[in-house]
């Protein structure tokens, strides 16, 4: 057997074993967690989150992921799914941005907001992911992303763009996305958040980016900051087109 | 007293509790006490389960990936042509061999499909208790970390 | 009490399939923390389900059944049968859902 008809083979193999786990996604379990808490009164207001806008009207959550980020006119900044979800909290419901983003991750708050955010993609699930850049602000964003992308630094001179800037490539047995690529940008921007049966946990896309940042050995990013929302930005403008597979799955 | 010990005390106590509470039933809660959990070999699992090495045979259907991206949740499905009264899994090179078994009442199919962990790549034994007699099959399943991100 | 369940039954030709997603840990009590010391094990170590009040299944879980445990049987039934989902753990923590067979 030649190493490239091994490689196949492999890749087959790992294939039908992602798609027999493609049903049940424990990802549900926390879907299942966020809509309960996206109904009940909570913080200092003792209000629900169900007037939040997403960007399609208060409230509407069918497809709203799909189009985030996007520029918000209340905010007067361009927002991806967690920021916005920080500001609904505090709207309506009084809860202080700082104290989410200083959560640990995965707990308290965190984790309230991991279960809100299965809740709200699953809402986009097989829909159609279009982001628009029409607002000035948002090619802002997207310019910002791109520039973050391909920014090289960190003990080991990475950027985004040392792994996912080029088709074919893999480390060990995960294929990298092209991530500049529709495709590509499509495979990472449509299937996070996801579960990660590795870690038995819910990962949103903050976690994902941060993790990115861990292994490239950068400092963390501050949750629901600038360069979070710039890097979604310029991932799922590239991914326009593309399918909505949130939750996804991942090892 | 080690952790193994205190947990099984914790088991048998349990147990009896819900037997007692009507949730199991008695016969189930004894089959719990063997300690078939504790096999730490697939002979002490059969021993356990109060079998020989089972036979093989065609009857019984196991499906599962050939190889696992992570060993962490490998689906595997047991189903069989046989009247199933128990279905077990056994995961030969895991700490603790069995894995899980279940328990088909009449009107129940022969078919059960959950998630196991897989500490390495291991023979995986899908076993099926018909008409007083155990039976099996086997297939290998290989086990990958995968690497990181994706 | 346990965290909520995911229960799916649906019923076709007289069976319903049922599956079940089961929010827990799952501890092996193999694992070790950060400082080397044995994580304790705790995990769900019974299942049993009831449709109509009556035993439809019942399993036992070992420390080998993945985290957020997954289960799927299927069971001579009818649309409309009452779904009794009830776990226990090795703390003797417990959870029940219900469930309508659609």
């Amino acid at each position: 057997m030649t190493p490239f008809s091994f490689a196949q083979t492999t890749a087959d193999e790992i294939a039908k074993y992602r798609a027999m786990l493609a049903d049940d996604n424990p990802a549900e379990l926390y879907e299942a967690a966020g809509e309960e808490l996206w109904k009940k009164p909570s913080g200092p207001k003792k209000s629900t989150l169900e007037r939040c806008n997403l960007g399609l009207g208060p409230g509407v959550l069918n497809g709203a992921a799909a189009q985030l980020p996007r520029y918000f006119s209340d905010t007067k900044k361009v927002q991806d799914l967690e920021s916005r979800l920080m500001t609904c909290m505090y709207v309506l419901q009084g809860v202080p941005e700082k104290e989410i983003v200083n959560a640990p991750m995965q707990e308290g708050l965190k984790k309230d907001m991991d279960a809100i955010v299965a809740y709200v993609v699953a809402q986009s699930k097989g829909m159609p992911i279009h982001v628009s850049t029409k607002h000035p602000k948002e090619m802002e964003a997207y310019d910002l992303g791109k520039k973050a992308f391909f920014y090289r630094a960190g003990p080991m001179d990475f950027a985004c763009a040392t792994c996912h800037s080029a088709d074919d490539k893999r480390i060990r047995l995960q294929d990298l996305p092209n991530l500049t690529t529709p495709a590509g940008a499509a495979a990472g921007w449509g299937t996070w958040p996801a579960y990660r049966v590795s870690s038995g946990q819910f990962w949103t896309m903050a976690m994902r980016l941060t993790d990115c940042y861990r292994q490239q050995r950068f400092p963390f990013p501050i949750y629901g900051s600038e360069v979070l929302t710039a890097l979604s930005m310029y991932m799922a403008v590239n991914a326009n087109g593309g399918t909505m597979e949130t939750p996804g799955l991942k090892r | 007293m080690n952790l193994h010990r205190r947990n099984l005390l914790q088991f048998t106590a349990i147990f009896t509790l819900m037997a007692s509470a009507g949730l199991i039933t008695e016969a189930q809660a004894e089959e719990w006490n063997k300690a078939a959990f504790e096999g730490k070999s697939l002979d002490e699992v059969f021993n356990a389960l109060g079998t020989s090495t089972p036979e093989k045979s065609s009857l019984i259907s196991m499906n599962a990936p050939d190889i696992a991206e992570n060993g962490a949740v490998v689906p595997v499905s047991i189903s069989s042509n046989l009247k199933a009264q128990q279905i077990a899994i056994l995961v030969e090179k895991n700490p603790s061999t069995l894995a899980a078994q279940f328990f088909i009442p009449a009107g129940t199919e022969s078919f059960v499909s959950t998630r196991i962990k897989m500490a390495q790549t291991s023979n995986v034994f899908g076993l099926v208790k018909a008409d007083g007699k155990w039976l099996m099959t086997s297939k290998e399943i290989k086990v990958t970390l995968g690497g990181c991100g994706g | 009490m346990g965290d909520p369940m995911r229960i799916r039954a649906a019923e076709n030709n007289g069976v319903v399939d049922v599956k079940i997603l089961m929010k827990h840990d799952m501890e092996s009590g193999q694992r070790k923390d950060a400082s080397g010391k044995l994580i304790p094990a705790w995990f769900i170590t019974m299942v049993n389900v009831k449709a109509q009040g009556k035993d439809v299944f019942n399993a036992e879980f070992g420390s080998a059944v993945s985290k957020d445990p997954f289960l799927n049987f299927k069971y001579k039934g009818s649309k409309g049968d009452k779904l009794l989902v009830s776990w226990i753990d090795l703390r003797g923590d417990k959870r029940t859902d219900e469930a309508t067979v659609s």
